[in-house]
């Protein structure tokens, strides 16, 4: 094979600690190099001439790049070859920037390690095959998963361009988190009045298929043709029946239901609908609170219900979609603050979380948009709110600020002013983050317009004063301690990862942070990518955001569907696993371990059975290579033998 | 000490005070960033003449000078409700100690009748094994100049048989006393050679 070797500078990022002309010439000696150099920057245009050039000129049948990562511009280098002549998959890179240069001082010990990287990459060459790729039809079907703000956003313009869609949520209804919000920052507009519309089209539009109360339950496939197992969750109402006419609820008997809508603050029923906007605005019995279910009586919704629409015997059911694409956005849960034990651990009723706060605000709320306080149903006169509760705290293991806070603090005790206009607010800040379009503005106004007293530190504690809660804090401004008697206290408390993340980001197979938000695939150039191809995310699942960044990264991730759907077919990856039949010893060993199932049985004539692998499912992870008791099975391009020269070009 | 209204930070800001507070706390001062929990949750905010957040500030700024004649480090009652609230899980109740023992060796203690009363603590606890508030009492106030200190409290504390006229007799006194001993020897052998190595030390 005649193979030619091109060392990188990039420009003095390589350069500087390593001697790349000594690297070029010292692979020049190796058996099959009939060409080497060392060029300033290899990825610009003129570089990658000079590789089309030197394989016109030199015979080249092999190229090797010693540069950046591959994760860089590996693809680059690929179609340059392609584009000369060269199969793509006689290329190897050889990365002696990230690996090597960046991370050593030592020019003479940096050069031979890249010496040694460079002798690698050409010792696998020398193995490497052309691969071919097959072409595949793309499923033109979209999931979302999750019908918060984000994903309602996505869903809606993935059906504005005409995708089917399906769209999951874990709920009853969509609308998520904004749902629960009485207004928005800065513009003070209603919540649900921008949202409700959103939500409306989401259940008009044909091409969207809505699954609430419905989970992802398993996915398989890779990108262009994923299959999703979805559990449809008993709700025990037929919907297709209900008309939500509300006479069940009215009905039961069962009235000490925690209202998680309204964050447990007042009661539901065990039959219920979370709220009047709800989309679909259909009954589900929760089956753990229904006497029906407790104790085996009742039956009143049953009775009561006009269309029949309650089935006691209603099971969970698995539906599977065949889609192309995937979108998450499975948005957050809020802090829980009664790990603070000095604010009280959750023990006063008087001493509540933002969104709490925000239930009691909100028209639809378990006060119909009165003020009180939880405890005695008073109205505050006096309102303390605690910023950065969960936030901005390593020794709660949450250092990461939740971004949102600060606004939706101001926005709480602008409304709170409207609301009750002889009140005072105090809010304990450590620093106000405001960086949106018109939020320091909106901030500010709080502070001149409506009076709101803003006092720079923490709160060290909160303890009861006869009917009242002391707040003891410190204004880090005027270097004192200082004391506020609340009649309520909202804590800002921050965002967190949904429960059940994880479990989802390993059946999607994308990465998450050790805070359970989801990786991107590059967090300034790919942010609605992970990792996985055909696997896109929106909103705060990928990390704390505001309503307008959710709803633009939902409209990002919807483009990016978009964009891969306007192909009828994809590529496939021609790294995939191969059985050699005549070493096949039929153990059935690789079946077991493949992840993605893309191994099954072959039935010879005579009745022989040997594995084979489906290409198209396969994604090359090479566990059923490592497996194989005789290495009948081989990940190509990264077969044995090519790793073994590596190796033994390193030690040899 | 009187308050400084400006600082010259680069004359004033002494960058081996930092280290020294660091490597003798074994906390990060730079971790701090001024949320005031500290203060807010302190007891003795009201006698200090700066709030604990302005003493990890000023540290921050290699104030060694304030820092070390400030009456803030021996009004703490080292209660530790800093350390437990510091939501940067700094300990900062030991970062105040480091400051006393510094304090000490530069010879800067502002309240030196809380330094004494430190020392005679110490005192009674190696010669009796544990405290013997009798005879401490009457010591420290007699050293202190005020020889009436605290009398009142006596009638009720006595009633309530919190203070005895002969001290405990505890097992292992002795032992006790030899804590004391190997501690002050390891003090001794500890600041001779260190500063023939300090050049290294601080590499």
């Amino acid at each position: 094979m005649r193979i030619g070797v091109f060392v990188c500078q990039c420009g003095t990022n390589i350069a500087s600690t390593v001697d790349t002309d000594a690297v070029a010439q010292k692979t020049l000696m190796l058996p099959d190099v009939v060409y080497s150099t060392s060029y300033m920057y290899t990825c610009s245009e003129p570089g990658q001439k000079e590789i089309q050039q030197a394989i016109a000129e030199h015979g080249l049948q092999g190229v090797v790049v010693a540069a950046c990562s591959p994760r860089m511009h590996e693809p680059t280098f690929r179609r340059a070859v392609e584009k000369a002549g060269l199969n793509r998959y006689m290329f190897e890179m050889a990365n002696i920037r990230e690996h090597v240069s960046w991370i050593g001082t030592d020019r003479e010990a940096n050069t031979r390690k890249a010496c040694d990287l460079v002798e690698m990459a050409v010792a696998k060459l020398r193995y490497n095959q052309p691969l071919f790729s097959s072409k595949v039809p793309i499923h033109k079907k979209v999931l979302v998963i999750g019908g918060g703000v984000a994903g309602i956003q996505a869903a809606l313009d993935c059906a504005e361009g005409g995708l089917d869609v399906v769209l999951v949520e874990k709920k009853t209804t969509i609308g998520g988190r904004m749902a629960q919000l009485d207004k928005t920052f800065p513009t003070v507009d209603c919540s649900s009045c921008i949202l409700g519309p959103k939500m409306v089209d989401v259940s008009q539009k044909e091409n969207i298929t809505l699954l609430a109360s419905s989970e992802v339950e398993n996915i398989s496939g890779y990108v262009g043709n994923f299959k999703v197992d979805v559990r449809k969750k008993a709700t025990y109402v037929d919907w297709s029946a209900c008309t939500g006419c509300g006479a069940c609820i009215e009905k039961c008997p069962s009235r000490k239901v925690p209202d998680s809508f309204n964050e447990e603050l007042g009661n539901a029923r065990a039959i219920n609908i979370p709220f009047p906007q709800a989309i679909p605005k259909k009954a589900a019995i929760r089956r753990e609170y229904c006497l029906h279910f407790t104790k085996g009586k009742c039956g009143v919704c049953k009775k009561i219900c006009p269309v029949d629409a309650v089935d006691y015997e209603m099971q969970d059911e698995i539906l599977t979609e065949d889609v192309g694409a995937i979108i998450v956005a499975t948005g957050y849960d809020l802090f829980d603050h009664s790990v603070y034990g000095e604010y009280g651990g959750g023990r006063y009723p008087d001493v509540i979380s933002g969104l709490q706060y925000e239930r009691i605000l909100s028209a639809s709320g378990p006060y119909g948009g009165h003020i009180k306080r939880p405890s005695d149903g008073k109205e505050p006169r006096d309102i303390v709110f605690v910023a950065c509760v969960g936030s901005r705290d390593a020794s709660v293991d949450r250092p990461y600020c939740s971004g949102i806070c600060c606004m939706y603090i101001a926005k709480q005790a602008i409304l709170t002013k409207d609301h009750v206009p002889g009140s005072n607010s105090y809010v304990f800040y450590m620093d106000i983050r405001s960086p949106g379009k018109n939020y320091d503005e909106f901030v500010r106004r709080a502070q001149e317009e409506y009076g709101v007293q803003y006092i720079r530190g923490r709160v060290g504690k909160i303890y009861p004063r006869g009917d009242r809660m002391v707040v003891q804090g410190a204004d880090t401004l005027l270097g004192m301690q200082v004391e506020v008697e609340a009649d309520l206290v909202v804590l800002a408390t921050g965002v967190e990862s949904a429960s059940g993340s994880r479990e989802l980001a390993e059946k999607l197979r994308i990465s998450y942070d050790q805070y359970g938000f989801y990786m991107e695939s590059h967090p300034k150039l790919r942010p609605v990518e992970t990792n996985t191809a055909g696997v896109y995310l929106a909103g705060v699942c990928q990390g704390p955001k505001d309503i307008p960044a959710s709803v633009a990264q939902g409209s990002a991730a919807a483009a990016k569907v978009q964009a891969l759907f306007s192909r009828d077919t994809i590529e496939t990856n021609p790294q995939v696993a191969l059985v050699n039949e005549r070493s096949c010893i039929s153990c059935g060993k690789c079946i077991q371990v493949c992840p993605y199932g893309a191994i099954q049985w072959k039935e010879l004539r005579g009745g022989e059975r040997k594995a084979e692998v489906l290409p198209s499912v396969c994604q090359g992870c090479g566990l059923c290579n490592a497996t194989c008791p005789c290495k009948a099975i081989q990940l190509l391009h990264a077969t044995d033998n090519q790793i073994l020269a590596e190796v033994n070009e390193l030690f040899g | 000490m009187e308050r400084a209204h400006t600082l010259t930070i680069q004359k004033t800001c002494d960058k081996d005070f930092i280290r020294r507070v660091e490597e003798a706390s074994e906390q990060e001062v730079s971790k701090c960033y001024q949320c005031g929990n500290c203060s807010a949750s302190c007891n003795y905010t009201y006698v200090y003449d700066y709030p604990v957040n302005q003493i990890m500030r000023l540290i921050q700024l290699g104030q060694k000078d304030i820092v070390l004649r400030s009456r803030s480090v021996w009004l703490c009652a080292a209660c530790q409700a800093c350390t437990t609230r510091c939501p940067c899980n700094i300990d900062v109740a030991c970062v105040m100690e480091a400051l006393r023992v510094m304090s000490r060796e530069e010879n800067t203690v502002s309240l030196k009748d809380v330094q004494m009363f430190y020392d005679e603590f110490l005192k009674s606890v190696k010669t009796f094994g544990r405290v013997f508030e009798t005879g401490l009492l009457p010591v420290y106030n007699l050293k202190a100049m005020k020889p009436f200190g605290d009398m009142d409290l006596a009638p009720k504390v006595l009633q309530k048989g919190k203070l005895h006229f002969l001290p405990s007799r505890i097992k292992g006194r002795k032992h006790i006393a030899e804590i004391f001993e190997r501690f002050e020897e390891q003090g001794k052998k500890k600041q001779e050679p260190r500063e023939v190595n300090e050049p290294s030390h601080s590499q």
